[in-house]
């Protein structure tokens, strides 16, 4: 039997066009057909329409990056997931920027021979910057596609000199409960913790990530750094790093503390396994329209051919 | 023909129900139409402004549930209206009832189409193997019944079974509430469905008095039922 991740065939082949076509054309002709409204006001904007916050350039990297279309600015920017200012969608829009963003400095330490406290500036200078576009999977079933800015977290980390002890990294979010209304709320334990085993830290599509379209992250984005894990769920990709620490225990994450049945230590893409709320077979492409069909979701969203490699021989279903 | 229908639902029928109100009642009537229509009014008109956000869908589900759950609220809120004084508005209870039931329907085609795809075996799924979805779809059938036989003709045919009938629509409010408190239990973000649970008790609190006027009655009516 194969493991759910060497299915790395794209979606066109996992729906038959036929059926594909058959379910658009009764989508159109739903009952809602009535509800087609504000196609209007959906009609689509420029994708970049609407840019804030400096300017943060770099060349896109090819080879990393998916030829789709990336969302719009504004799409990408007022629905966020960032629960330290609210559980609604719109609040990390409304709230995230009385977020005090300087003095910021990230602590690496832990299991490395180089501790150090860096600035912004210092960490931004520390790789060349890259464009990347990658699909964003959250885990609510919907899908993004962003192009981010950053350089391979594997730079940064290769600067401390990891130990042998070196298995895990841990990714600590900042906090700060007078400037983060949703903080009070005690959805989760804060500050927001999060996760990679080692390898999965150091393969080069885990981007430290600056900036989103060419300009520097806004603070819902997660400013003004923070990590983006292409090929898992969205909430692995820790926003508004202050701390990253290597060390031999397996990490118990924040989303692991508070629903341990529904989210794993792993939370890689994985239509096979469903979410015991939902399933993960499909996904909603934000900005795809308003009968636009779901797409189907793809094992490590897509970077199968990447990333499989790393958890070769394991259960999937089990490390969800 | 309301006030009929509402006074044979109440336990204790109240003869201010049946007093005829010219004009007072229509203006009430075009009150309920109003607040029946104002979300899908409101849709249109946060569509058209492109205020429906980055995912309209997902709005447009959320938004339907939560009308259908309000208005289902507002249905139960009549009785104890009644018993403050409020008796106009016993007749306006079906419109109130069945715009309840087209936010469900709306809610429940939202989710068919939108987060199912369509795909009558994806929704299948979706009901066994997920409790809020389930408990959802229970409370529909609840209320498929309940708007089917709304109408005179099945009231006169339903006789006393009518009323019956419709005391389905507690556990569909029940089963409601659960549906939603469960689907929010993911994010531990219970204010709402609380909310709504408690305005609930409420409703349901003070219907008890007259519950138990009835069944006092009904006892010295029959006393050989009890045994």
């Amino acid at each position: 039997m194969r493991a759910p991740w060497e299915i790395g065939i794209p979606p066109s082949e996992i729906t038959p066009e036929s059926v594909w076509l058959s379910r658009r054309r009764w989508l159109r002709q739903a009952a809602l057909g009535s509800l087609a409204l504000g196609a209007g006001g959906l009609a689509r904007a420029v994708p970049a329409d609407g840019l804030e916050g400096a300017v943060l350039e770099a060349p896109r990297d090819a080879r990393w990056s998916t030829d789709e279309s990336p969302n719009r600015w504004k799409d990408i920017t007022t629905y966020n997931n960032f629960y330290e200012f609210g559980t609604g969608k719109g609040d990390p829009a409304e709230y995230a920027g009385r977020m005090r963003l300087e003095p910021w400095t990230v602590r690496i330490d832990g299991a490395v021979r180089k501790p150090m406290t860096l600035d912004v500036d210092a960490l931004r200078r520390l790789a060349p910057l890259e464009e990347r576009v990658y699909r964003l999977r959250c885990v609510e079933a919907w899908s993004m596609v962003v192009p981010w800015t950053g350089y391979s977290l594997s730079h940064l980390l290769r600067q401390v000199e990891p130990t042998a002890d070196a298995r895990y990294v841990v990714f600590t979010t900042a906090l700060q409960p007078d400037a983060m209304p949703g903080v009070a709320a005690g959805v989760l334990d804060w500050p927001y913790v999060e996760g990679l085993r080692m390898d999965e830290a150091m393969h080069p599509l885990a981007l430290l990530t600056f900036g989103v379209y060419g300009r520097v992250l806004p603070p819902q984005n997660g400013a003004p750094l923070r990590v983006v894990v292409p090929w898992k769920y969205g909430f692995k990709s820790a926003k508004s790093l202050v701390g990253i620490h290597l060390q031999a225990e397996p990490p118990v994450t924040s989303w692991m503390r508070a629903a341990p049945r529904e989210y794993g230590f792993y939370a890689n893409v994985n239509p096979a396994v469903p979410h015991p709320r939902w399933s993960q077979e499909t996904e909603r492409r934000i900005g795809a329209g308003f009968f636009a069909p779901r797409l189907p979701t793809q094992p490590f969203n897509g970077y199968a051919e990447s990333v499989a490699g790393l958890y070769a021989g394991m259960d999937l279903a089990r490390n969800f | 023909m309301g006030a009929r229908a509402a006074g044979m639902q109440s336990a204790a029928p109240g003869a201010g129900a049946r007093r005829p109100r010219p004009g007072g009642g229509r203006l009430l009537g075009v009150c309920i139409h109003a607040c029946g229509l104002f979300p899908l009014l409101r849709w249109f008109a946060l569509g058209a402004a492109g205020g429906l956000g980055a995912n309209p869908q997902e709005f447009l589900t959320r938004s339907s549930g939560i009308w259908a759950l309000a208005l289902l609220w507002a249905t139960l809120a009549v009785t104890p209206a009644r018993r403050l004084g409020w008796t106009s508005l016993l007749r306006h209870r079906r419109k109130l009832g069945l715009y309840a039931f087209f936010y469900t329907v709306l809610h429940v085609l939202a989710w068919a189409v939108w987060d199912r795809g369509g795909v009558p075996a994806a929704m299948w799924e979706d009901l066994w193997r997920r409790d809020f979805i389930g408990v959802g779809a229970l409370a529909v059938l609840c209320l498929v019944p309940l708007a089917l036989t709304s109408t005179q003709g099945w009231m006169r045919r339903l006789g006393r079974g009518w009323k019956r009938l419709h005391t389905l629509v507690y556990p569909a409010a029940a089963l409601s509430v659960l549906h939603f408190d469960w689907m929010r239990a993911g994010k531990n973000d219970f204010l709402e469905p609380r909310l709504y649970a408690l305005v609930l008790a409420l409703l349901l609190a003070a219907r008890l008095p007259g519950w138990w006027r009835g069944w006092r009655t009904a006892r010295r009516g029959a006393p050989g039922s009890q045994g």
